[in-house]
């Protein structure tokens, strides 16, 4: 064995001295002496590596906002309740009311009921969050493949924090939820939201609050698919608690309207808050609560969630 | 490998340990270690073994012995129902993450991404053990060129042949140059020239990284030929433990069929046989044939037959045969290990993986 130095056998190694010498046994403590050991490497790397099965694979991206955009067309359009408040779409008849003072009524309406005079806008908005679930509800289907396929597996032998394992499925799903969401945004300005009221910071405070949605629910999602070996198991959560969730909130439509259990329902229903921060900020709308404590709210549910998350982790990783 | 080399590192890593441990290079300890799945199937039951320092070590059983379950407790995946083992030293219970730093694994199942190119693959196992850029791009290009994938490095690993995902889960394996590799049955579902091949590599990769080697395979010609020492696995115990040769010596030598010529004389001559210098057994296994066991086989061969024709019997046939591993697991085990077949979810996992391995 050459004792040239010093120099860790690593360092020998990859600078070309020890290829001359196959056979020198490196030593064992230069072998680990490299390795990184902050409790949060790998995180990147295992973040990456979802991404970019993600982003080098549009197809799934653009079914992930078909399904969006749907809505958006279906309901945002179709349920045009605008027209069916304004422009003569309802008369009483023996009275003679002039066509302003109806469109008048019919805009007051839409302010009172839904916060804006349109319901497109106030849909899209809801839309994001919606979109924010979606992808959320399918970050815990990652862990169940990686699973089945041993890749869980492999990374678990590697002195990669158990914690980062489980973050960095969450960070994936938030980076992608937000890509997604900024789509969605954008389409809905091309297919007519207001865009008076939009202003950078309004746009930032959507996002950040959408990112503690996402930071909430994906921890949730993750939660239980931890220890979970099948699929079917996941897509039957995923499908039993996708409408009510949404329904359950007021991203499709005003609480203000819906029966007493169901408002304590969507009081306490993460989606009501991010979707009322979108609504504040980018439609100027009145709220179900104040900017702060929508934001409090969000970001305590965020917290909570992904540090539960991660405790689950160190339990239930390893069997 | 020296021996002082190791003798050298043991005494590197024994620093705060104890010292009863590191008697001997042992480098893996294993103490009556168990694993029961949902409190009733002893996957495996209370084995205990040593693997030397530099050695390649073999487990050989059926499907549903206990490898997986055993190498996923070594490898800090599973957490044992009892039992204790150590690994350079390290518990695997109590400081899990030491012996992580230090061992790879090449898993049973295909595990690469096949979204990803084989190089981002094997970059992202160097990522996984924090080890920075500069130097893993180097150990990243070393690898690819022994296990010769450098021209697919590029290509995503959905178009590579079973044989090069198996090269790239071993460039992976390495990547952190382990002092202990696990590798989970190798060369399953590869066809028999692909598995010598990946025999070579293994080979290769040892003399390259001298370091040690644990793997598990129900291929008996694989533990023949690749292994120093095997544990015979079954039914979660371990049925004995020996160098290929100890085991095969153990059945009592070579086999001698024999013809020859009754009606040349009435006489039974399995006792003129038994004379011979070195022969232990003779059986008659049929008309005018018998089978003999013997040390020495070649040694002994010519002595019978001289014995036999100077008494004036007519020998007219004979073979000799080297005890296999085959017959030391059928002695052992009291079956054939080619004829077993493993349980459901068994099956189905190594399904999954035969189904990749020929893609
Ligand atoms: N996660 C598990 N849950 C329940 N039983 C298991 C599990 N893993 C393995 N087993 C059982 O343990 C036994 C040993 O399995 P395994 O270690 O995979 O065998 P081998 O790798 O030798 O083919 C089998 O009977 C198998 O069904
Ligand atoms: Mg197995």
């Amino acid at each position: 064995m050459s004792d040239v130095s010093g120099l860790p056998e690593d360092m020998k190694k990859a600078y070309g001295t020890a290829s001359s010498t196959p056979s020198a046994e490196p030593s064992p403590h230069s072998r680990s002496a490299i390795i990184d050991s902050s409790p949060w490497h790998g995180l990147w790397a295992l973040t990456n590596r979802e991404l970019k099965k993600w982003y080098k694979n549009p197809v799934i991206l653009l079914l992930s906002l078909i399904q969006p955009v749907l809505w958006l067309g279906l309901f945002g359009k179709a349920m045009n309740f605008n027209a069916i408040f304004t422009d003569g779409a309802f008369s009483i008849p023996g009275l003679d009311i002039p066509k302003e003072v109806i469109n008048q009524l019919g805009n007051m309406l839409m302010l009172n009921v839904f916060g804006t005079s349109d319901y497109f806008s106030f849909l899209a908005v809801g839309m994001l969050s919606f979109i924010v679930i979606f992808t959320a509800m399918f970050s815990g289907m990652s862990i169940v493949w990686d699973r089945r396929l041993g890749t869980l597996n492999k990374v678990m032998s590697t002195p990669v924090a158990r914690g980062s394992i489980v973050m960095s499925k969450i960070l994936s799903s938030v980076i992608r939820s937000i890509v997604q969401a900024a789509i969605i945004l954008v389409l809905a300005v091309l297919f007519g939201l207001s865009t008076t009221g939009i202003t950078p910071l309004g746009v930032l405070g959507t996002f950040t609050s959408l990112a503690l949605l996402s930071f909430g629910f994906s921890s949730i999602f993750l939660m239980l698919a931890l220890r979970s070996t099948n699929q079917n198991t996941q897509m039957a959560i995923v499908n039993l608690l996708n409408l009510p969730l949404l329904f359950g909130s007021n991203a499709l439509f005003p609480a203000g309207f819906m029966p007493e259990w169901l408002q304590a329902f969507v009081k306490v229903n993460p989606i009501s808050y991010a979707t009322d921060i979108g609504r504040q900020l980018l439609l100027g709308a009145g709220g179900m609560a104040s900017l702060a404590f929508d934001f409090a709210y969000l970001a305590a549910f965020a917290a909570a969630f992904s540090a539960i998350g991660i405790v689950l982790s160190w339990r239930f990783l390893t069997k | 490998m020296t021996e002082s080399v190791s003798l050298k590192y043991e005494t590197n890593v024994a620093v705060g340990i104890d010292a009863g441990n590191l008697s001997m290079n042992h480098i893996i300890q294993v103490r009556e270690l168990s694993k029961s799945f949902n409190g009733t199937t002893r996957a495996v039951d209370g084995i205990s073994f040593e693997v030397y320092e530099g050695e390649i070590f073999g487990f050989l059983g059926p499907n549903g012995a206990g490898k997986t379950t055993t190498i996923s407790m070594l490898t800090t995946l599973l957490r044992p129902t009892s039992g204790s083992a150590t690994i350079c030293g390290f518990d695997i219970l109590k400081e899990p993450n030491e012996v992580r730093k230090r061992i790879g694994v090449v898993p049973q199942e295909y595990t690469a991404d096949e979204d990803l190119t084989g190089y981002e693959n094997i970059m992202f196992c160097a990522d996984l053990y924090g080890i920075p850029r500069r130097i893993s791009r180097e150990r990243a290009a070393e690898l690819l060129q022994l296990v010769e994938l450098e021209s697919a490095k590029d290509r995503k690993v959905e178009t590579y042949s079973g044989g090069m995902r198996r090269r790239l889960e071993l460039a992976c394996g390495l990547i952190n140059h382990p002092q202990v590799l696990f590798l989970d049955e190798p060369t399953l579902g590869l066809d028999v020239q692909t598995r010598a091949a990946v025999w070579q590599y293994i080979r290769r990769l040892k003399d390259e990284y001298g370091m040690t080697l644990f793997l598990t395979t129900h291929y008996l010609e694989e533990a023949d030929s690749l292994c120093d020492r095997i544990a015979i696995i079954d039914h979660g115990k371990i049925v004995r433990i020996g160098s290929p040769k100890e085991l095969k010596d153990s059945l009592g030598g070579d086999i001698i069929e024999l013809g020859i010529q009754e009606n040349d004389k009435e006489e039974d001559p399995t006792l003129l046989i038994l004379g011979v210098e070195h022969v232990k057994e003779v059986k008659r296994v049929g008309p005018a044939e018998y089978r003999i066991k013997s040390e020495l086989g070649e040694v002994t061969a010519p002595m019978i037959i001289h014995r036999l024709i100077s008494n004036g019997y007519h020998v007219s046939k004979i073979s000799l045969m080297r005890p296999t591993l085959d017959q030391v697991y059928l002695e052992l085990t009291g079956k054939s290990i080619r004829e077993e077949n493993g349980d459901q979810t068994q099956f189905r996992r190594q399904r999954a993986t035969l189904r990749r391995a020929r893609s």
